[in-house]
């Protein structure tokens, strides 16, 4: 309490922070990004270890013999699903029946807010089948899902092997949780319809008949792709809806029965490598986490688990990569694989919850906590606090030191240049910067059919220009607005608003990094500099270039191109911006399917924020 | 649904229907484990639960315009007791920037409403149904007979509150200085006047108490509701999570040490009621704003209502920015908080990624930001008399500038 209370000490800290803020603040830049990075690093991270009593110390053998059938029955599927132009549900109902369990159908139909050109979809109808293993030993109350999509390409493989699996588990007794096997079409439509009916919720709007049965309360789910005849290692994909990752411990699960079997076993695409303290192993995790870091932030599901999270059930997707290696993991391996896997959460007492939930992986291996990562971020939002001190003892400075030191010409000074700015010279900016947000959100759907009469753009085209347009224009409109109200705008007006402005910034970086660490962190690796930099006494030209470079459209470009590099499939700048225009069309897509925050995020909240930085720029 | 995080969730209407489902039907609301209301809210309800949601804007319109009133009374007062000290040349020479003028008075009590209504803080206890707007309503009425002078009312109101919910009990004190203050009573101990006036307060307040608790007892034909309701504020039985001290501590603590530790939270509200009677004897109202903000911030269930209706006291204190020192820091801290908390409850419960900790992390820092906010203000308040009678520019014995410190 001392520093808060005795002046002295307190002027010398608040002289200290005005005098040295830039350099503090550039310091804790370059220490963010510096920390950011280091987590990659081996020694940095901690090793992944089993939490969960319940699956570490128990042991499962797994015995699964009938690879091959399974294969068969996959090529069976597709045979029909060939005939049949799409989901075979006579023969799976009949298929799933035969063997032993209890199957179900669910009819679902979405017309989509405008045609999804990378699906090649807009009415969407379809049906998922699932079948429900009773557990003999346990009252049921609990389940576990598996489940395969159906889709037009090849996941064939998947669907025979999870009804492989529900043959060989239908003759095991030790079943103490309900399996639920479901294989949905159209993806995350399918699962989205399925899990809206499991649970009794509709919160998109989807048409979806009842499920008829049900199994206990879902404790984890898994969700199988096996895209092509030849597996040569398994990649495990955990990004959800909105990045929110399930526990650590369902990852660990896999990674203990990949080295117990032998299976390689990859996150991201990416092998793990030992040698940690070489360079080019050191830039393979940094890759890695990267990658993991940029997926999350695109908030979107990453695979069909991607929905179950929010359900509060752990999830992650499987998928069998032909690599083109020499070693070849055959489909009775990876049937071991997910029953030892279903095996041991079979044995959970509760759900997964012992681990972490807040991680990065930099390897399969290896991970990082939230204790670990969150500095980086601190570091980043500790310069706005400084910027905030800077600019708000610049303005009261002369009040605090009188104040304090009650030094009596200071005190008169004070007193006759307290003039406070009006509230209007704050709030008209705020107000209308918040309203380009709204067009921003509202305006691309909305408009889609008049700009599709207009011109000779087909509707997702239509929607995606109408968002880059009225971003565009959002950039012309507010920074003549004030002075329409109020006059000139003052001094003390603009250092008004900036104080507003990087406030808000500070708080909405915080709740964002906190829902979506790696969403807060890019915006804050952009925005930040922008919030601290920008006074309307700087060049204009190049400093409105700098801005306009950092804004959150520019991110999302850089972010796309960035992706591609660190997938090893640099694409030209034409290929980039057709990527670019179907990652924005792609983003409205998942909010409205699915719910994902990360567009109503960015159009109300945080490029509204970056117009006031805008607006501060041209403050007249 | 976020919100019932932030209004505790057995003060909302939903709850008080359960109680009147269960009085229907013949059974004592109070026999469950979800019912805490007074009887009296029960008889309201019973009335007007058909038009709830009028009655709970109702109520904060009556709080708003309770307080519009009093804090106009209230400045009148002052405005004139400052004209009397200054025609009797009672402050120093050096301290006529002090002095408030009748322009920056003038808007006062409609930023007072204002700050009651268009607080967020409001308009979501209100949105949530909580029963917090209906005891603000009654503790502004208080506030309002007692600054108009109105012994009679005053302490009716102030037991209404009491009986509502125990903790107002400690607003005995700035209500019995200010009504002796204005009646020329003085506050001492040797003073047959002042014992008088004492018992007679204490004679209408214990009265109109004993009344309503009898009412209640008739309305209900059973004790019940004694434990039920007092007991549930004393002994913090229910423990989920709030804006609030109580529910972290008690669902981590040994059993055997659960009482000390009642006692040693609970005294926290009534403790602090002798040191500030005594320090703001000549303030009464600001001890009325004080025992308000250590009210909400040390009861066993708080809700962002309670923490509205001393907010809204804030612009009735404007005079005292020059000297407060930490409120930037403060009014960053509690917007930052009041973010945070919706994002850490969906963050724990819905997306079950999180846990208790970090929102109770977010409860502490927020409530630490509270304490700082009123003791910021005291201190303010306290530095301004001192320069009141002191003069501004303290000169140290050699000459130089002083500086006051706070040890």
């Amino acid at each position: 309490m001392g520093l808060l209370s005795d002046p002295n000490r307190r002027r010398a800290l608040i002289s200290l922070l005005t005098r040295l803020n830039t350099p503090i603040c550039l310091v804790c830049y370059m220490a963010g990004v510096a920390w950011f990075m280091g987590l990659a690093f081996e020694p940095f991270t901690l090793r992944t270890y089993m939490s969960e009593n319940a699956m570490g110390s128990t042991m499962v053998e797994e015995r699964f013999p009938a690879g091959e059938r399974a294969l068969a029955t996959g090529r069976e599927f597709a045979a029909h699903k060939k005939k049949v132009g799409g989901m075979p549900v006579d023969w799976l109902v009949k298929t799933m029946q035969a063997r032993g369990l209890e199957v179900f159908t669910q009819s679902f139909s979405r017309t989509l807010p405008f045609p999804d050109e990378n699906k090649e979809r807009y009415m969407v109808k379809g049906t998922n089948v699932y079948g429900i293993l009773r557990a003999p030993r346990a009252p049921r109350t609990e389940a576990l899902v598996l489940s395969a999509p159906c889709s037009p390409g090849d996941n064939n493989q998947a669907v025979g092997l999870l009804l492989g699996l529900a043959q060989y588990f239908r003759n095991q007794i030790y079943w103490a949780k309900d399996i639920i096997f479901l294989v949905n079409e159209h993806d995350l439509i399918g699962m989205q319809a399925w899990l809206e009916g499991y649970h009794h919720t509709n919160t998109t709007g989807m048409d979806w008949s009842p499920l008829q049965g049900r199994g206990g309360s879902i404790q984890a789910a898994l969700s199988l792709e096996l895209s092509s005849d030849v597996i040569t290692s398994l990649d495990l994909v955990l990004e959800g809806l909105n990045g929110q990752l399930p526990n650590l411990d369902l990852a660990n699960l896999f990674y203990a029965f990949c080295q117990k079997i032998g299976v390689l076993c990859t996150i991201q695409g990416k092998l793990q490598r030992n040698d940690w303290d070489s360079v080019s192993g050191y830039s393979h995790a940094v890759q890695t986490m990267m990658l993991m870091v940029m997926k999350q932030a695109s908030g979107r599901p990453w695979g069909d688990h991607g929905l179950f999270l929010r359900y509060h059930i752990e999830a992650a997707t499987i998928k069998g990569i032909n690599s083109f290696r020499q070693y070849k993991t055959d489909a009775t391996t990876i049937g071991r694989l997910l029953e030892g896997m279903y095996r041991k959460l079979n044995n959970l007492l509760e759900r997964l919850h012992q681990s972490y939930f807040f991680y990065l992986m930099p390897s399969l291996s290896h991970f990082v906590s939230i204790g670990y990562y969150m500095p980086a971020f601190g570091l980043l939002t500790v310069i706005l606090l400084l910027r905030e001190t800077h600019i708000f003892t610049g303005r009261y400075l002369s009040i605090y030191s009188a104040c304090i030191g009650n030094s009596p010409l200071l005190i008169k000074y004070v007193s006759s240049q307290q003039s406070s700015p009006g509230v209007l010279s704050v709030l008209t900016p705020l107000v209308i910067s918040h309203l380009t947000g709204v067009a921003l959100y509202t305006l691309p759907i909305r408009f889609q059919e008049m700009a599709v009469e207009h011109f000779p753009v087909s509707e997702t085209e239509a929607v995606v220009l109408t968002a880059i347009a009225v971003y565009t224009a959002g950039l012309a409109l507010p920074h003549n607005t004030h002075r329409f109200l109020s006059g000139e705008g003052t001094e003390q007006g603009w250092r008004v608003l900036k104080l507003v402005a990087v406030l808000y910034l500070a708080v909405l970086l915080g709740c964002t990094a906190l829902i979506n660490f790696s969403l807060g962190f890019i915006l804050a690796l952009t925005l930040v500099p922008v919030a601290a930099f920008v006074t309307p006494h700087i060049p204009k030209v190049l400093s409105a270039f700098i801005l306009v470079i950092l804004s959150p459209a520019c991110t999302l470009l850089f972010s796309v191109f960035f992706f591609q590099e660190l997938q090893e499939m640099p694409v030209s700048f034409q290929d980039g911006w057709l990527l670019y225009l179907s990652v924005i069309s792609q983003g409205i897509l998942d909010h409205f399917l699915y719910g994902s925050l990360v567009y109503p995020l960015i159009a109300l909240l945080v490029y509204p924020c970056w117009l006031l930085f805008w607006n501060i720029l041209f403050w007249k | 649904m976020l919100k019932l995080s932030l209004v505790t969730c057995c003060f909302v209407l939903s709850v008080v229907i359960e109680g009147l489902a269960l009085l229907d039907l013949g059974v004592s609301p109070y026999s469950g484990d979800v019912f805490h209301e007074t009887p009296l809210i029960i008889y309201l309800f019973h009335f007007v639960v058909d038009y709830a949601e009028i009655t709970f804007m109702l109520a904060d319109v009556i709080t708003a315009v309770a307080l519009y009133l009093a804090v106009k009374d209230y400045n009148k007062q002052v405005f004139r007791k400052q004209k009397f000290a200054l025609e009797a040349d009672r402050y120093p020479l050096d301290c006529l920037e002090l002095i408030r003028s009748p322009k920056e008075m003038y808007y006062i009590p409609l930023k007072v409403a204002m700050f009651y209504l268009l607080n967020p803080f409001t308009i979501l206890s209100c949105v949530a149904k909580s029963t917090c707007g209906l005891n603000n309503a009654v503790i502004a009425l208080f506030i309002l007979s007692t600054i108009k002078g109105n012994v009679l009312l005053s302490a009716i109101f102030l037991s209404l509150a009491t009986y509502q919910s125990i903790y107002p009990l400690t607003l005995c004190a700035p209500a019995l200085l200010y009504l002796m203050q204005r009646q020329y009573i003085p506050v001492n101990f040797r003073r047959a006047s002042f014992w008088w006036f004492i018992v007679q307060y204490a004679f209408m307040y214990l009265g109109s108490l004993f009344v309503i608790i009898c009412l209640s007892f008739f309305l209900l034909g059973s004790w019940d509701y004694l434990p039920s309701v007092y007991g549930f504020i004393l002994s913090v039985p229910d423990l989920t999570p709030n804006i609030g001290l109580f529910w972290y501590f008690f669902a981590e603590m040994f059993e055997h040490f659960r009482l000390f530790f009642l006692c040693v939270f609970q005294i926290n509200v009534f403790f602090y009621t002798i040191p500030l009677s005594i320090k703001l004897k000549e303030h009464p109202v600001f001890l009325i704003f004080m025992q308000l903000a250590v009210i909400s911030i040390f009861k066993s269930y708080p809700t962002v209502g309670d923490i509205a209706l001393y907010l809204a006291f804030l612009p009735v204190w404007s005079h005292l920015h020059r000297f407060l020192r930490n409120i930037f820091l403060v009014s960053c801290v509690l917007l930052a908080c009041s973010a945070l908390f919706p994002v850490l409850w969906h963050l724990w419960i819905y997306a079950g990624s999180a846990n208790s900790n970090f929102y109770y992390a977010i409860t502490l820092l927020f409530n630490v930001a509270q304490i700082l906010l009123v003791s910021d203000y005291f201190y303010a308040f306290l530095r301004r008399e001192h320069h009141l009678t002191y003069g501004l520019y303290l000169k140290r014995k050699d000459g130089s500038e002083a500086t006051l410190v706070l040890k």
